[in-house]
């Protein structure tokens, strides 16, 4: 018997019955193909303006920084601005989601390269699928337009994130990658990150320190 | 790691006499028990999540070899692999066999309990290839060479001396008389050192909070992000996870991450919560070659038929030990083996043997602090109250503990003898305190009085007061 039929039918064991049934089989795969939502809590359930100014307070609260613009117009000359105010490098990669997005022409001191990001990377730039106001928390997934390494290996990360792309609680961000993120075959990408803040630890005599591992900044660009 | 369990009252001895280990733990009831009080009142909701999570992994537990099929389906539609593991030994070998089959030299990991379940650091050691804990923490211990003494802050009853020693033992190849005085530094100095070793490694193992049967996802909570530069930047991903992990849907996860952080450290989230449903994807540009979900039982899926079934919805967010006086007091060591606390007073008797473990249920004062604080309702003090009747009526219990047993049984039984012997002790202990209001020294309890005074009672016992008044002491209405 192979190791995993003998866990099976332990656990059926313990149970005390044996393989389910196909009624009692089909009542589950029903709640695993339509999921429906517990709980969810006031915060969670805000929209429109309210979510937004739900969402800057809480990223805000998660050590992050923002900037708010109007227009995708704005934001190449705001994160030249940001990158001197922080006396960062006039260089970054980005994903190739945000260089089909924005026109760098007019900030010709910034350097951009788009793709995967390398150690030597000191900036990078991606966009949000959403932001989930309950938390301050940003959805970000991986494709052939948005690698990971982006988000993780460079010392400061800048998302951008639209005014209209902020929902409630994770549910409704849970309800976009199913509406516009899955494969021909129904498969989520193969990493969705969320991400509150920068990175952090107290590993130290519990005191918090910023830039673990991750990146030691995090600059949302709101536009809408 | 070799179980020191059985040895629970030498640990305790141990413990209680080191200084470095109480400096450190005193920093805890500062800081956890506030951030999750804080968290909560900002979460009216907080209790009515506990109750849903307590049901949903009820549920899941109730139908759990089926969401594991499904899981299992659906990890093999997104390219990955499952591999289902009886024993720690067959997780060991699984995990050994990947590796070897990749030629691996070092592998970086992200930190999980479970490895730690299984031994498997000094497992790939034997086998030549290098394990590299990239959790700050987990990096530190394992520079200082001990296990973990907290399921989320590994390296606890570290203090930052201790650290900067272990810090200019290990990283001779930087100077000598660099400065390293301040937690910033260290933090620094780690980063740096551990930056190649994400690309040097062929192999990149995570443990996971969660396994997600809707979509075969694994999914990691941390703060620092060394979880997804290990799974991102090496050949394959190795995640090891035991049965319980599971959870239905998506949505279930959001609900049930709504308790974690908050009940963990008191954050409103945690930095990262990272979902992996398989390998890389043709057209991706960066992320693993391979998935692999290295599945333990290890003695749950017997477990899953006893009374301490519900020690399974356990999530692990260390909110009963941070709260818990016996492991404030003497920290995880003492506990002896990879978990500690109240959820450890039940998990290592369970794994390991009550034979191995008898002393951990007793570790308690029943204060019932650890039920009050666990997010997925799990009543801790009564699953040790349980262990504490199997131990009785298989006689492994100590003699003392018996004999006194016994004897109290014998007087409880007997209302009239009982209220004769409780008076005279009561009168008998007013009048040792010598007008000081405390005891200090106590025959046939000096073990007890060494380290603590005894307040002196009143002269009269509770019934005796009852009596004469017909009525509650204090107030009452009733």
């Amino acid at each position: 018997m192979s190791a995993r039929e003998a866990i099976l039918g332990r656990v059926r064991a313990s149970l005390g019955r044996g393989r389910l049934d196909v009624d009692k089989s089909a009542e589950l795969d029903a709640r695993l193909n339509a999921p429906i939502a517990n709980l969810v809590p006031a915060r969670g359930q805000v929209s429109g303006a309210a979510a937004v100014e739900d969402f800057i307070q809480m990223t805000l609260g998660a050590a992050a920084t923002l900037e708010e613009v109007a227009t995708d117009l704005e934001i190449p000359a705001a994160i030249a601005r940001y990158l001197a105010s922080e006396n960062l490098p006039a260089r970054l990669v980005q994903t190739q989601e945000i260089a089909d997005r924005l026109d760098w022409d007019a900030v010709p001191q910034v350097e951009t390269r788009s793709g995967p990001a390398v150690s030597e990377d000191e900036v990078g730039l991606a966009m949000a699928l959403a932001g989930v106001a309950e938390t301050g928390t940003l959805i970000l997934r991986s494709g052939v337009q948005a690698p990971t390494t982006v988000n993780f290996l460079p010392d400061t990360h800048i998302v951008v994130l639209r005014r209209d792309d902020v929902v409630g609680g994770y549910e409704e961000a849970w309800a976009r990658l199913r509406e516009t993120c899955l494969d021909a075959d129904g498969r989520l990408p193969r990493t969705v990150n969320m991400i509150t803040g920068p990175s952090r630890t107290g590993d130290i005599e519990q005191t918090l320190q910023l830039g673990a591992h991750g990146p030691r900044r995090l600059h949302v660009v709101l536009v809408g | 790691m070799r179980a020191t369990s059985h040895q629970f009252p030498e640990n305790v001895h141990e413990a209680l006499a080191n200084p470095t280990l109480r400096q450190a733990l005193s920093k805890m009831r500062g800081g956890f028990p506030v951030n999750r009080a804080q968290a909560i009142s900002r979460l009216p909701e907080f209790d009515a999540l506990r109750d849903t999570a307590r049901d949903i992994k009820n549920h899941t537990l109730e139908h759990l070899d089926f969401y594991l099929e499904r899981f299992e389906e659906r990890v093999v539609a997104n390219g990955g692999q499952v591999h289902w593991c009886e024993t720690p030994q067959d997780a060991r070998q699984t995990i050994l066999e990947i590796c070897q089959r990749l030629n691996a030299r070092s592998v970086t990991k992200g930190k999980s309990m479970i490895a730690e379940e299984i031994a498997l650091n000094d497992y790939l050691e034997e086998h030549d290839i290098r394990p590299v804990e990239t959790d700050l923490g987990e990096y530190i211990i394992q520079l200082r060479k001990e296990p973990p003494s907290h399921i989320i802050a590994p390296a606890i009853h570290v203090t930052k001396d201790q650290v900067i020693e272990a810090f200019r033992e290990a990283h001779t190849e930087l100077p000598a008389d660099r400065p390293l005085d301040e937690p910033r530094d260290l933090t620094d100095e780690a980063r740096t050192m551990l930056r190649q070793e994400y690309f040097d490694a062929d192999v990149g193992i995570t443990g996971a909070n969660f396994l997600v049967a809707e979509t075969g996802t694994s999914t990691i909570v941390t703060n620092e992000g060394n979880g997804d530069l290990t799974q991102t930047l090496a050949k394959a991903h190795v995640v090891i996870a035991s049965l319980e992990k599971i959870v239905p849907t998506m949505e279930d996860m959001a609900t049930i991450l709504r308790l974690l952080a908050r009940s963990a450290t008191g954050q409103e989230f945690s930095v990262y919560t990272t979902l992996s449903s398989g390998p890389k994807r043709k057209e991706d540009l960066d992320g693993p070659e391979e998935y692999h979900v290295v599945l333990l039982d290890n003695g749950r899926s017997d477990l899953l038929g006893t009374e301490f079934r519900e020690i399974l919805r356990c999530i692990r967010c260390s909110a009963c030990m941070n709260h818990c006086p016996v492991y404030g007091a003497v920290g995880g060591h003492a506990y002896g083996w990879v978990y500690p606390g109240p959820m450890g007073a039940i998990l290592t008797p369970t794994l390991i043997g009550i034979d191995q473990a008898g002393h951990l249920p007793n570790a308690s004062t029943f204060c019932g602090k650890c039920e009050e604080v666990c997010p997925m309702r799990i009543p801790l003090p009564q699953l040790m109250r349980a262990y504490r009747t199997r131990e009785h009526e298989r006689g492994i219990s100590p003699k003392a503990t018996r004999w006194g047993l016994r004897l109290w049984r014998f007087l409880a039984t007997r209302p009239r003898l009982y209220g004769a012997v409780t008076g005279l002790v009561a009168r008998a202990i007013a009048n040792l305190g010598w007008g000081q209001g405390v005891v200090t020294s106590l025959p046939l309890a000096g073990g007890w009085t060494s380290v603590r005074d005894l307040p002196v009672t009143q002269g009269r016992t509770f019934r005796s007061l009852y009596k004469q008044t017909k009525s509650y002491p204090a107030s009452s209405t009733k």
